[in-house]
């Protein structure tokens, strides 16, 4: 058990280090961080000092080396367009993003689930069916198209909920959250409605088929024919096997959902990580960049190390679900 | 405490505190595309900026709603002699520390201003001496006369010296600090509001500075600003009222905007023109299919291109009527004598038949560079041309990119390296002068070597610099403007640029809030009124 | 690699021999997973679809009323037209047209055109890639399959459209000067391939685990075929019907991915637009009313992902007879 832990720890510290090596390698060759600093009459002189103040011409290996050294204690330089600590920057961001994408995972989850299990059980209604229909809608429609058209109908037709933002936030020590307001909770609704509908069908059709599939096995069979109700088979037995891939995936998929908040904290103008990513990108802020993309990487992989691990703890025999293609 | 002590007790604390509140009552919330990076004032200079940060600093002088220069820290100012200026400053001016505003201040901002990192080196000429003559007078002396001298002021906003030294930011802070200075998230100016909290990127509150000198026209207590890149967000929230003020509105959105009935748009033209480049000085164009030659050389093709374009369509369906076409390189309300200039009508058959007369008559193909984020429907216009000059034969590869590919590129340290080009100017002293020598002129003087620094295309004409240098040192305005108009005449007459038009302003206001729209397109709150809600 | 290379005879497991893509997909035509296809009315819709739009990718030129690339073809004086139907609806322009005076529908057969192309290469190259490194991973074992494996996971720990965009970002900030359409066109299918190889290595490799200890495969060994021959003739069938899978849904996640790309203004330019870069510019006009510039594309788009997804359903359900 421990060798299994070490070594998955291993390999997760290795992951680190080759995405460092591809962040780094990426983002020092994407664009010229220096003409975004400057403004149109900078002369010539003044761009090759920036240039060199900045140690852009260094050679490559020193860079690395540099940039690593600092990354491993979260010190991810100045961003080139805020003149501020990235650290910070991300520090400040980071509760936006963690809130709404754990808003959006668990409204992704009661209502995936709920519909999992309804249209699993009730295959042939006309709900189940139109739950179907969503889910494929949700799956088959952009992330964009449907911040916008939200937008659109709620915030500029009805009037009912505000269109960008986070709305007031209430502090504590450096975390910001949005949940204790009434407009931090309005702000909040469209957002994860939009990130969490992608997460939202993938569970849907992951507890339906899980549900299908543990309907047709023999215990829940046997529990049939010793005369339990429907209710306790299906909740009691049948919705407890399901739970466990499901809570899984979701985990899993926790770290692509911050990352997918890139696209809607673009639309809603969410003041979090993915928008500042996004502008980074835009104004080829290289620091931020290295610095979301292991920040994003660390996340993902620490929870992919603890589901990993958790999961051999609970139950040996589940290894091989976490490779099945979600 | 019997109950009518204590009733009297809280009618005098409720009739203290409201003699105490203010005039200023109101939260404004106003939403820009641009973000503010920096708040110390000498970091960048970009217009957006400037304006933030003209609520918190003031410089010697400024500029009022129609752009004049007047007054501000200097209560006036006087010529002895051509080279010598002296200022007489307003006495009583508290920085929003407390600590007076001096002599001292200004010499310290002088400095400080021209010293290595800063990005307003332009804005104080590196001749001007400046002496101390007592706490409340300064004088500037100069190599040469200088009569645009304070002109060239606007934008240069006078930090506290003491401040400064006991926060370690003597040094301006360079856009290319590596650690964050004292100066760039602190602020400590005059000016009318004061900065209570800064959020790089997202969200920076302005509050009212009671002890302001001026008497306000606002009456407002707090601004609080978001910046929203995304175009139809910022529409969005205008119209569901979470914001009180948006720049830009998207010129597709503002016929929407004003049938809202909760917001209108105030548009007037900028004075930014936006024109056309042409490389002019390669022997060979570096993105086009002719080789061991370079078109633009022929004055033919250049006055083809010219004929091509119609900027009355780009006018009437790019910009949905809120440009100015120009004729000039620039807008007219910096120049008295652009009415004597007309834009000559287009003409796609005279332009063809110049093409053949050049040798082209089957056209060739060149590379546009093109900017998509920068100016009002860039890509757009450049996509229009794209098609103009399709109909003359010309096959132009549109390259539109973000501006800080695009500036990257065409710039000077990019090594100019455009064939065809877009660009937008806006002289930040006001004055014909600059673009005589910024853009017009030619790139190569050995004597001015900041001369042609923003003229991509090389375009050149010796005649044309020696009136730019007549036009800098000559006090008398009629005369001066006879030579400008002179000196345009032979950028008209050479085509060296194909200018297009200056663009409109389009702020996006709620109708509960007056505003002073300026064309320079500084939004600025300090004369804004915000009905109660 | 070639078929003569190997007679069939010399494979010792017949229910393997011949089981070549081709045979492959002779067998399946006769199976109950036709029959399925058949009986569901839904999956025969979504299938006319795809094949609509397939069809009029193809035949863009022939049916558009004008070549949206074109810029000499574009008239400034047009733009800005309302759909035909509306009171300000003008001939030829059927769904109305944009900014520049491009006809939206003529736009959106030449976006399909590219979507498509830009989804079927970028599909067919990690389906290639994938399915290389799954095997070699498999058959191999070992340090290679550790390499590709963790290669695998760094690359998960990544989503596709992050990948995707940084890419592109790359490689326009490389090449920026030089880009071209075309170019761009290249950088958009090598972003999206390489954004979606690990799940076809993740499923080849298992089922070439599964098949590695058969004894047909050690047979196979012992009679010294070489070992791509093994994997691509023997060992790769029998893993075809999750491939197909996963193609089809990636296929409708790769046209996503280029259509997030051009939203996001990292895909197709203005001047030849995808469906992508289409509702890029159109929602610019929403607010405006000018609603036809991005419902049509956006409408085309969901359609053509939707029928996508539907087969993709189907073909898991048909190849996976347990849930049927």
């Amino acid at each position: 058990m421990l060798a299994f832990t070490l070594r998955r720890a291993i390999q997760a510290i290795g992951v680190m280090i080759a995405v460092g090596i591809i962040s780094f390698s990426m983002f020092r060759f994407a664009g010229d961080p220096v003409n975004q600093i400057v403004s149109i009459d900078t002369s010539a002189a003044e761009r090759a000092a920036i240039r060199k103040s900045l140690g852009l011409d260094d050679p490559v290996p020193v860079q690395f080396a540099r940039y690593f050294a600092n990354a491993a204690q979260f010190k991810f330089g100045v961003s080139y367009q805020f003149r501020l600590p990235v650290a910070d920057l991300l520090k400040e961001r980071m509760p936006a993003t963690l809130e709404l994408a754990t808003c959006a995972t668990i409204l992704a989850m009661v209502v995936g689930i709920l519909m999992g299990v309804y249209s699993a059980l009730k295959r042939d209604t006309l709900l189940a069916k139109i739950f179907q229909a969503v889910s494929l809608i949700g799956i088959s429609l952009p992330t964009f198209l449907i911040g916008i058209l939200l937008i659109y109908l709620f915030a500029v037709v009805l009037g009912w909920l505000p269109s960008f933002g986070r709305g007031d936030v209430v502090r504590f020590g450096w975390w910001t959250t949005g949940l204790l307001t009434v407009s931090g909770l309005k702000a909040l609704i469209m957002p994860s409605i939009t990130l969490g509908l992608f997460q939202m069908t993938l569970i849907m059709r992951l507890v339906r088929a899980e549900m299908l599939e543990v309907l047709r096995t023999d215990y829940i069979r046997f529990a049939r024919a010793r005369g339990l109700t429907t209710r306790a088979i299906h909740f009691g037995h049948a919705l407890k096997n399901t739970l466990v891939p499901v809570i899984t995936v979701a985990g899993l998929q926790f770290g692509s959902v911050i990352a997918f908040a890139i696209i809607t904290e673009t639309v809603f103008q969410w003041p979090g990580m993915g928008l500042l990513f996004v502008q980074a990108v835009q104004n080829v802020d290289i620091p931020i960049m290295a610095a979301y993309l292991l920040m994003v990487s660390l996340i993902f992989v620490t929870i992919n190390l603890v589901v990993d691990i958790l999961y051999t703890v609970v139950d040996p025999r589940l290894r091989s679900t976490i490779d099945r293609p979600a | 405490m019997p109950l009518r002590q204590t009733l009297f007790a809280a009618t005098a604390a409720f009739a203290v505190v409201f003699a105490m509140t203010p005039a200023s009552s109101q939260t404004l919330r106003y939403a820009n595309q641009g973000e503010l990076k920096s708040l110390d004032p000498y970091t960048l200079k970009e217009t957006t900026t400037i304006a933030h940060h003209a609520h918190v600093y003031e410089g010697l002088v400024t500029r009022d709603k129609d752009l004049k220069i007047i007054p501000a820290l200097a209560e006036s100012w006087e010529t002895p002699e051509p080279t010598r200026w002296r200022f007489h400053l307003r006495q009583g001016v508290k920085f929003h520390n407390g600590d007076p505003f001096t002599a001292d201040d200004v010499i310290f901002s002088a400095d400080r201003v021209r010293a290595k990192g800063s990005n307003f080196l332009t804005n104080v000429p590196a001749d001007a001496k400046f002496i101390k003559i007592d706490d409340y007078t300064v004088d500037v002396k100069l190599d040469s006369p200088n009569p645009i001298l304070t002109s060239q002021w606007d934008g240069w906003f006078i930090m506290d010296k003491k401040w400064c030294e006991e926060n370690n930011a003597v040094a301006p802070t360079p856009a290319s600090a590596t650690t964050p200075s004292y100066a760039s998230l602190h602020e400590n100016g005059t000016g009318p509001f004061t900065i209570e909290s800064h959020q790089p990127g997202v969200k920076t509150v302005f509050k009212v500075n009671p002890n302001w000198w001026r008497k306000p026209e606002h009456n407002l207590k707090e601004i609080v600003f978001t910046s929203i890149g995304s175009a139809a967000t910022r529409v969005a929230a205008l119209l569901s009222g979470e914001v009180d003020v948006i720049e830009p509105v998207p010129t597709q959105d503002i016929q929407r905007v004003n049938a809202s009935g909760t917001a209108t748009v105030m548009s007037a033209p900028e004075i930014r023109t936006i024109f056309l480049g042409m490389d002019q000085v390669r022997d060979e164009l570096l993105y086009s299919n002719i080789k061991g030659k370079n078109p633009f050389k022929d004055i033919r093709v250049r006055e083809a291109f010219y004929k091509a374009i119609d900027v009355e369509l780009i006018k009437n369906r790019v910009m949905r009527g809120l440009s100015t076409p120009s004729a000039l390189m620039v807008a007219p309300q910096l120049y008295p004598l652009s009415k004597d200039f007309t834009r000559t009508k287009p003409d796609p058959d005279g332009a063809k038949k110049l093409m053949a007369e050049a040798g082209y008559p089957d056209g060739f193909e060149v590379t546009m560079d093109c900017p998509n984020d920068r100016y009002v429907n860039d890509a757009d216009i450049c996509q229009a041309v794209v098609g103009m000059l399709a109909r003359i034969g010309v096959k132009v590869n549109l390259l539109a990119q973000p501006k800080a590919q695009y500036f990257g590129k065409v710039l000077k340290p990019g090594g100019f390296q455009t064939s065809f080009y877009l660009l937008g100017w806006t002289p930040s002293s006001m004055d014909s002068h600059n673009v005589l020598y910024d853009i017009m002129g030619c790139r190569d003087d050995p004597k001015n070597a900041t001369r042609g620094e923003a003229n991509l295309g090389g375009y050149c004409n010796k005649e044309l610099d020696a009136l730019a240098d007549k036009i800098l040192i000559e006090p008398d305005t009629a005369k001066r403007d006879q030579m400008i108009k002179q000196a345009f005449e032979i950028g008209i007459k050479d085509y060296g640029y194909i200018p297009l038009h200056q663009q409109a302003l389009a702020w996006g206001v709620s109708k509960k809030v007056k505003l002073t729209q300026r064309a320079d397109n500084e939004v600025l709150f300090y004369w804004a009124t915000k009905q109660d809600e | 690699m070639s078929d003569t290379a190997v007679p069939h005879q010399a494979n010792p497991n017949a229910s393997h021999a011949g089981a070549t893509p081709d045979r492959w997909l002779r067998r399946a035509l006769a199976s109950d997973v036709f029959y399925s296809f058949r009986r569901s009315r839904l999956t025969m819709a979504a299938a006319a679809v795809t094949l609509l739009f397939f069809l009029l990718a193809i035949l863009a030129p022939l049916l558009a009323v004008q070549n949206p690339f074109d810029p000499a073809q574009l008239q400034l004086m047009n733009s800005r037209i309302a759909p035909l139907w509306t009171a300000d609806g003008q001939s030829p322009f059927l769904l109305g047209t944009d900014e520049q005076g491009r006809d939206v529908f003529s736009a959106i057969l030449y976006g399909l055109r590219l979507s498509l192309v830009v989804g079927v290469l970028g599909v067919l190259f990690s389906g290639t890639l994938g399915i290389m490194l799954g095997l070699i991973a498999g058959y191999f074992g070992g340090a290679v399959d550790g390499l590709i494996m963790r290669i695998a996971d760094v690359q998960l720990t990544f989503p596709a459209i992050l990948i995707a965009l940084l890419i592109n970002g790359v490689a326009k900030s490389m090449f920026g000067n030089r880009m071209d359409a075309m170019s761009t066109l290249a950088v958009l299918v090598f972003a999206i391939g390489l954004s979606f190889w690990v799940q076809y290595a993740r499923t080849v490799r298992g089922s070439v685990m599964v098949e590695k200890s058969k004894d047909y495969v050690a047979a196979a060994q012992l009679i010294g075929l070489p070992a791509p021959v093994i994997m691509l003739r023997h060992v790769l069938p029998n893993a075809m019907g999750p491939i197909l899978v996963i193609a089809t849904i990636n296929l409708a996640l790769a046209i996503i991915t280029e259509a997030t790309l051009s939203f996001l203004g990292a895909g197709m330019p203005d001047t030849m637009p995808s469906l992508g870069t289409l509702i890029r510019i159109g929602n610019n006009y929403l607010f405006a009313g000018e609603w036809w510039i991005v419902a049509f594309p956006g409408f085309a788009l969901a359609a053509l992902i939707l029928s996508i997804n539907l087969l993709g359903d189907w073909l898991r359900d048909a190849l996976n007879p347990k849930l049927r």
